[in-house]
């Protein structure tokens, strides 16, 4: 199983203004690779995993190709998609996954169900304890899960149907690190079994410890596309330097400035207006090769 | 003060909270860490006035609380951020909406809620979105400033920034501190980040070991150590609130 993304693109058309989700995103997944996705809360990440399983809302307008060995994920019919995609080819963890759970079951009712659906033989308990849930924890209402109980369930729900690509959209969060190490173990290991990931994060030291390939995105685009041990070692895209500079172990210094507005981007780098390196140069928009930058 | 002594807190047969004490001083910013589970998150409800618990008391700057949730007088001095902002939220509302409601109900002046929202790093283009038009770490962010709005005496910030990126999340840290040093508020941050609790708690750390297994009766529950013994783990590189 490969994935293919070729030049995806996501419009939201609101009353007024169009959003620039996703622009032009161009990347391989290979099989039995980790690729973590990582940038700015709002730049684009959920979009882009949603729009490969065909789930955006009515106002999204999706440009573009992915392929997912010869299928196209974007001109897919909705029917292929339900039927033969969603939780059998690509799983999905959700973010916020408690807001993803049905109310009114209990987790183990949720497992069962779907487990049922993809005639998948594993038992509620077993996948549970791969997600790192105690089986009596199963039989609660969603209400009545803390924060990273939900998290696991939804993580276990992803892993029922045994998918080949799995789109994990911040797994871990409400996790503690014992939960979020044995998470990115079973992540490993579905790689190392030749399965593929494509882990959404912000932890970055959950993604130093299970990514093979690091994409970071900024302002809608990919603005670094790396190996794990080349950007952890020092990554080349003055965003991706802010970003590695901001976290508690180093300067904790936000990048300054404005988040950009998607619907109004400039013609030329995005990152441009907080740049310490912008010169003229930047008026044009950098091509990605690696990194896409001027100055890089 | 924000005090609370010997909190108990029971979901039908399962005992969640066993005799928790915690103290957060006005001024002081403690972290609290602990596995998930453990009950960090309805510790976080008592204090913010949202539940009553079954057993202990709670004072804040010394007043005894008798009432709960919309009963409570002194509701509105103490903030909570929600760990899970999608629940947390109306979804209809817009996010300058969401902001403006505490204020509305305290018939304070709206235009408070724009600041807010751009002190928390929202563009103009959010104000007008609505929960499911708006990414995770945007909501958020409009939850952080609704938090803010009636300038609370104390701050629970129950996992803030666990879906914010790195720069996003100093952001934050650096404009509740600012806040805490303004008005003397108290901050407690709960989170499983424990470098970022390090850091932005200046090593005022609370962790609370006991694994999540307590059914009736049980003996766990309760946080091991005061912010006091933790002091040798103090950092020397206090956030700067300034930023
Ligand atoms: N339905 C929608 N209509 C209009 N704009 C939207 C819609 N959904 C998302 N957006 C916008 O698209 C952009 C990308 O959102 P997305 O959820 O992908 O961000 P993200 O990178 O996942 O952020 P986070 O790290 O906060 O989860 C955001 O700026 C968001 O406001
Ligand atoms: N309404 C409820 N009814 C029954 N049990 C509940 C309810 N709310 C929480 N619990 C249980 O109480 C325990 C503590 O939950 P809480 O959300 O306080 O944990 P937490 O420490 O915040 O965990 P996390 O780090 O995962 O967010 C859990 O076992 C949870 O299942
Ligand atoms: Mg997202
Ligand atoms: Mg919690």
């Amino acid at each position: 199983m490969k994935l293919h993304v070729e030049g995806l693109s996501v419009r939201f058309r609101l009353p007024g203004a169009v959003v620039q989700a996703v622009t032009d995103a161009r990347f391989t997944l290979d099989q039995g690779r980790c690729l973590a996705l990582v940038g700015e809360s709002g730049c684009g990440k959920s979009v882009m995993a949603h729009a490969l399983l065909g789930l955006l809302p009515a106002n999204a307008a999706v440009t573009g190709h992915a392929w997912l060995d010869d299928l196209d994920l974007i001109t897919a019919p909705e029917q292929v998609l339900a039927r033969q995609v969603r939780g059998r080819r690509i799983g999905l963890i959700p973010q916020s996954p408690a807001a993803h759970l049905t109310p009114v079951r209990t987790a183990r009712a949720q497992l069962a169900e779907t487990l049922r659906e993809l005639g998948r033989p594993d038992t509620p308990d077993a996948l549970a304890r791969r997600a790192g849930l105690r089986p009596a924890d199963l039989d609660r209402y969603p209400h009545q899960l803390s924060g990273g109980m939900a998290q696991r369930v939804a993580n276990a729900l992803a892993l029922a149907g045994d998918p080949p690509l799995l789109l994990a959209d911040e797994p871990t969060t409400g996790l503690d690190r014992p939960l979020v190490d044995a998470t990115m173990a079973e992540l490993r290991r579905l790689c190392d079994e030749g399965r593929s990931v494509l882990l959404i994060t912000h932890d970055l030291r959950a993604a130093e410890q299970v990514a093979d390939d690091i994409a970071v995105m900024y302002a809608s685009r990919i603005v670094e596309l790396a190996s794990a041990r080349a950007f952890f070692d020092g990554p080349r895209h003055p965003y991706a330097q802010g970003l590695l500079d901001a976290l508690p172990t180093r300067a904790f210094t936000p990048i300054p400035g404005q988040p950009p507005e998607l619907t109004r981007l400039p013609d030329g780098c995005a990152f441009q207006p907080r740049c310490p390196r912008a010169t003229a140069l930047c008026e044009e928009q950098p091509v990605l090769n690696e990194v896409a930058c001027h100055h890089a | 003060m924000l005090e609370a002594t010997a909190i108990t807190v029971s979901y039908g047969r399962h005992q969640v909270l066993d005799g928790v004490s915690l103290t957060v001083a006005p001024g002081e910013t403690l972290g609290l860490a602990g596995p998930s589970g453990c009950g960090k998150s309805t510790l976080a409800r008592v204090l913010a006035l949202l539940q009553r618990p079954s057993g202990g008391t709670l004072t804040v700057d010394g007043q005894p609380i008798s009432r709960w949730r919309h009963r409570a007088r002194q509701r509105t001095s103490i903030g909570l951020i929600f760990q899970q902002p999608r629940l947390a939220v109306d979804p209809r509302f817009t996010l300058l909406d969401v902001i403006a409601e505490p204020l509305r109900a305290a018939r304070r002046p709206l235009d408070r809620a724009h600041e807010l929202a751009e002190e928390m790093g929202l563009t103009g283009e959010l104000f007008t979105r609505r929960p499911h038009e708006v990414s995770d770490g945007q909501l958020q962010r409009a939850c952080v400033a609704r938090a803010l709005a009636l300038e609370p005496r104390y701050l629970v910030c129950d996992e803030m920034t666990t879906m914010l990126d790195a720069s996003t999340q100093a952001h934050l840290v650096t404009r509740i501190e600012a806040y805490r040093e303004r008005t003397g508020a108290g901050v407690l941050a709960v989170s499983h980040d424990a470098e970022l609790l390090d850091r932005w708690a200046g090593g005022n750390v609370r962790t609370w070991r006991h694994r999540p297994d307590v059914v009736v009766n049980g003996s766990g529950g309760r946080p091991e150590g005061t912010s006091r013994d933790v002091s040798d783990r103090r950092i020397a590189t206090r956030p700067n609130a300034e930023g």
